[in-house]
């Protein structure tokens, strides 16, 4: 029976998931350079030890509400082939395994935005886990300038 | 499997440097047919790559490396002669091999293409013309082998490989550094072709002849001449040198960051370490680019077969000759250069040179050339491509563009020649009557500039119609850190590199309603007499609006792309710095007004701008600058000679005045505190000498304000002598035909002029300084006479 590993995080109060893999690190907020006339998505430019990195807010990636005034986002930092990119949560979760029993495909009726990016459901205990598909979150050619 | 995979590597490696070898050396054996020492080179080479995959067990590739060996060893005997039909069949192994050397490095294996026509054509060019010839049996032994003189006494035997001819030869070393006398070599050898099986070396130890540390010596020197690179060099992978790069990148930002806390930090030691972490990353900065440095010549080395091939297909005679072959430029650079230098040559040989029949006619010789020069000029790289063809003909590009829709008839009109051969730059322009096979193929000249200029480089072309072409590339030496200007807009920094920069400006508010006019509502600024379009940045960026705010002094950046300028307004001017470039990530990289990112000082994240990007985003350089361009030759065309530039400042209230630029040494700014008096005038320290200064204001009876603002000097010196002259303020230079009005002269003045629509007056600077000082220049001349 296979099993899975998900960093976890918080969005808007649900809980999020990208494969543990993928994921570099985990880090707190940090300043960033806005990049005018970037896609609306794009939160700005962090420095990870020397290496410049695209901030990504997942809130807005996922067509979730704006994360209220004051509150700081936390940065989780993927492994891409073109190099680092961060995505921003609200807050961060603990690593969770999960077996394949768990899995269900997302649901037809999920949010237009949504469906090409959450790769599917894990029914955990109290609450449900939603996998999301890092490549797909990180395109951003497909989805028009805002 | 692992280790036979680096084997393997190493060998296609190896093998890849030497190709690129073989083609410039097949090339140069066409011309000297003769020339052992090249063909003993060749031999070498295809020797070599039969040799190890032979061992390798890569045995197609060997078998086609081994007719071709045995054709050159009968060619460096001398049983053969290198014509035409050889040289091809040599070059077509060479490209045979490089084939599966590719088909090795993708696949793992040699590929299935046939080669038995050229093993056929080969072998029957080995035995054409010595039918009796044996095949070669196994690895040639060494044909004419010299005399065994490498090995010493102290050294194991010679070594299996084939012994080289071209190396110089241990007896001339000797004699030449003086370590033995020419008759005692003769006699040495003269031993050896008696029986004598010792080394040419140890018999001239062992008779006492010299010391065994001189034939040591010379043995090293021997080995050097060899170019046997085992001793001094490495093979070092080129990714290493890129992380390598990177980690310096990011040594010179912490010492950044590191040198801006010290300089608070009262700490001698700290201090004092930081200052040594400075030096030591300096260095080490300059070493790891050194590194990564190459000489162009590595991309030149192709060029002339590919000149060879070209010219064969298009019957054409043509010799390319190169200068600067050892100029050096960043890797990135080498290979982004290498297809755009390729498509100019292939299109010099193409276009530019004409057929003999035509040369000849035209009384030229019927060889065409094609020049390629590299040189270093002020830190950056120039190439020049210079044929001696037919030239561009401006009519044809003119007719060209025009029918294409490139340009408008009034353009046309107006373009200087220089400007309409320039046009063969642009998208879409192909000036072949008819569409060759070798070039003119979609990719055209544009595509050639803009991967020029896409590494911040530029392209130029100047052309006589019957005489040749001359295209200029100019290209920077690195991209991994680059000269930058910091400016700030709307919070936020961003940074410009420096070699789009001129000049800077600055309006202050009382000047914007003159400094700034509009077009159609598109804000400009004569600048020196020229209209120059603005942008505003952030405006273009989206951040801030464009409106100008009446009351603000503003800040203009005089930036030059593709040839053109444009001023970019931003809020602030910070400082001028070494910034290290970064790419963006994917997610960005389409926004084409940024050309990446770099870190600051404070460890915060710059954007860098693209200037090229921004203008094109911003329409700032085309339709504009047309005009801008057009009024200023008109009148530029007329008066040119008698130009003068100027220094406009304000004196006093409202005067305005002009100087001379030429009279004018620096500008100054002094606090009026560090003003002295000297002799009952007004002086300042001034470089350790007092400098008198000259109120033009009082001079000039002009109204004064109280003001506690710092004095504005324009400082005047002649033979280590100075003056300073004191004005309100600084206002602008301009590059103008000035007229002195009749009955304007007054005291210190020439004269008024009008300049920018304004009455002017022009400082007659060196009768003021006359008046003030009769003896300034009499003394001056006795001080240097005393020096």
């Amino acid at each position: 029976m296979s099993t899975h590993q998900y960093c976890t995080f918080q969005l808007h109060g649900a809980v999020y998931g990208v494969a543990v893999h993928e994921v570099q690190e985990v880090i707190r907020f940090q300043e960033m350079t806005r990049v005018p006339r970037a896609h609306a998505v794009v939160s700005g430019l962090i420095n990870l030890r020397g290496q410049i990195v695209t901030a990504i807010d997942l809130r807005a990636r996922l067509g979730l509400p704006p994360r209220p005034a004051g509150e700081r986002p936390m940065n989780v930092v993927v492994r891409t082939e073109d190099g680092a990119v961060s995505l921003l949560v609200d807050q961060i979760g603990d690593v969770i395994e999960v077996s394949q029993e768990q899995f269900e495909e997302p649901p037809p009726t999920l949010r237009a935005e949504q469906r090409d990016l959450v790769q599917g459901v894990y029914k955990l205990e109290k609450q449900l886990l939603l996998v999301l598909e890092t490549r797909k979150l990180l395109n951003l050619s497909a989805t028009g300038v805002a | 499997m692992g280790e036979m995979e680096e084997v393997v590597k190493e060998f296609l490696v190896e093998s890849y440097e030497n190709l690129d070898r073989l083609d410039s050396e097949m090339i140069q054996l066409e011309e000297r047919p003769q020339d052992l020492e090249l063909l003993a080179s060749i031999f070498r080479t295809i020797h070599t790559i039969k040799g190890t995959c032979g061992f390798l067990g890569f045995g197609k590739l060997e078998s086609v490396a081994h007719v071709g060996e045995s054709l050159l060893s009968k060619l460096r005997e001398g049983k053969l002669t290198v014509d035409e039909a050889i040289s091809n069949a040599l070059l077509a192994l060479v490209d045979a091999v490089r084939e599966m050397l590719k088909s090795i490095e993708d696949q793992g294996a040699e590929g299935g293409t046939d080669y038995s026509a050229l093993v056929a054509t080969l072998t029957a060019l080995n035995d054409g013309k010595l039918p009796a010839a044996p095949k070669a049996e196994s690895a040639p032994k060494p044909a004419n082998a010299p005399a065994p003189a490498q090995s010493t006494a102290n050294t194991p035997a010679p070594r299996s490989a084939p012994t080289t001819d071209g190396e110089p030869k241990l007896g001339r070393i000797l004699v030449d550094s003086g370590a033995a006398q020419p008759a005692e070599v003769r006699e040495a050898l003269a031993a050896q072709s008696r029986g004598d099986t010792r080394p040419l070396g140890e018999i001239l130890v062992q008779s006492g002849t010299m010391q065994p540390e001189q034939l040591h010596e010379a043995l090293a020197g021997q080995s050097t001449a060899r170019g046997n690179v085992s001793d001094g060099n490495i093979r070092v992978d080129v990714a290493l040198l890129d992380k390598l790069m990177n980690l310096v990148g990011e040594l010179v930002l912490a010492r950044n960051q590191l040198m801006q806390h010290s300089g608070k930090d009262a700490d001698p030691q700290i201090a004092a370490t930081t200052q040594r972490l400075d030096l030591v990353t300096t260095e080490l900065q300059e070493g790891v680019m050194k590194t990564r440095m190459q000489p162009v010549g590595t991309v030149w080395s192709k060029f002339p077969r590919v000149v060879r091939d070209l010219s064969k297909l298009t019957h054409k005679e043509v010799r390319l000759e190169m200068e600067g072959k050892e100029t050096e430029l960043d890797r990135t650079i080498i290979e982004a250069i290498k297809d755009p230098l390729t498509h100019i040559i292939r299109n010099c040989v193409d276009h530019g040179i004409e057929t003999p029949a035509v040369r000849k006619a035209a009384g030229k010789n019927p060889e065409g050339c094609i020049l390629l020069r590299a040189c270093h000029e002020g830190g950056q790289v120039n190439i020049e491509i210079v044929d001696d063809g037919g030239g561009v003909p401006p009519e044809r590009v003119k007719a060209k563009a025009l029918e294409r829709g490139l340009i408008t008839p009034e353009q046309a009109a107006r373009m200087s020649e220089r400007e309409i051969v320039n046009l063969i730059f642009l998208p879409g322009f192909s000036t072949a009557a008819q569409v060759s096979n070798i070039s003119g193929r979609g990719v055209g000249m544009d595509v050639v500039k803009t991967n020029i200029e896409k590494i911040g480089g530029s392209v130029d072309v100047q052309s006589v119609v019957g005489k040749g072409t001359r295209l200029k590339l100019k290209i920077p030496l690195t991209l991994a850190i680059i000269p930058g200007l910091i400016v700030t807009t709307a919070g936020d920094r961003y940074a410009i590199p420096q070699v789009s920069l001129l000049e800077l400006l600055r309006l202050e508010p009382e000047q914007l309603a003159s400094g700034i006019e509009y077009v159609q509502g598109v804000p400009v600024h004569r600048l020196r007499g020229r209209l120059l379009p603005l942008v505003h940045l952030g405006g273009e960026l989206g951040v801030a609006p464009s409106e100008l705010m009446p009351d603000q002094a503003i800040n203009i950046v005089v930036l030059q792309s593709d040839g053109r300028q444009f001023g970019l307004i931003v809020d602030e001017v910070n400082d001028a710095e070494e910034i290290v470039v970064k790419p963006l990530s994917k997610q960005l990289k389409s926004i084409e007004v940024y050309a990446g990112a770099t870190i600051m000082g404070d460890g915060q994240v710059a954007l860098i701008l693209d200037i090229a990007g921004l203008a094109q985003q911003a329409h700032a350089v085309s339709e504009l600058k047309e005009q801008a361009r057009s009024t200023s030759v008109a009148s530029g065309a007329a008066v040119a000679s008698d130009r003068e530039t100027l220094l406009v400042c304000r004196s006093g209230r409202e005067g305005r005045i002009a100087i001379p630029l030429s009279t004018v040494a620096r500008l100054e700014e002094f606090p009026r505190s560090a003003l002295e008096l000297a002799g009952g005038r007004d002086a300042v320290q001034y470089r350790g000498e007092i400098m008198p200064l000259l109120q033009l204001s009082s001079i000039y009876g002009s109204a004064v304000e109280a003001s506690e603002a710092n004095l504005q000097v324009v400082v005047y010196t002649r033979k280590g002598r100075s003056l300073g002259l004191v004005v309100e303020q600084i206002l602008d230079i301009v590059e103008e035909h000035c007229v002195v009005q009749a009955g304007t002269r007054r005291t210190g003045t020439l004269g008024a002029a009008i300049l920018q629509q304004k009455v002017t007056d022009l400082v007659d600077v060196e009768g003021l300084v006359r008046e003030h000082d009769p003896s300034f220049f009499d003394e001056a001349v006795l001080q240097t006479a005393g020096a």
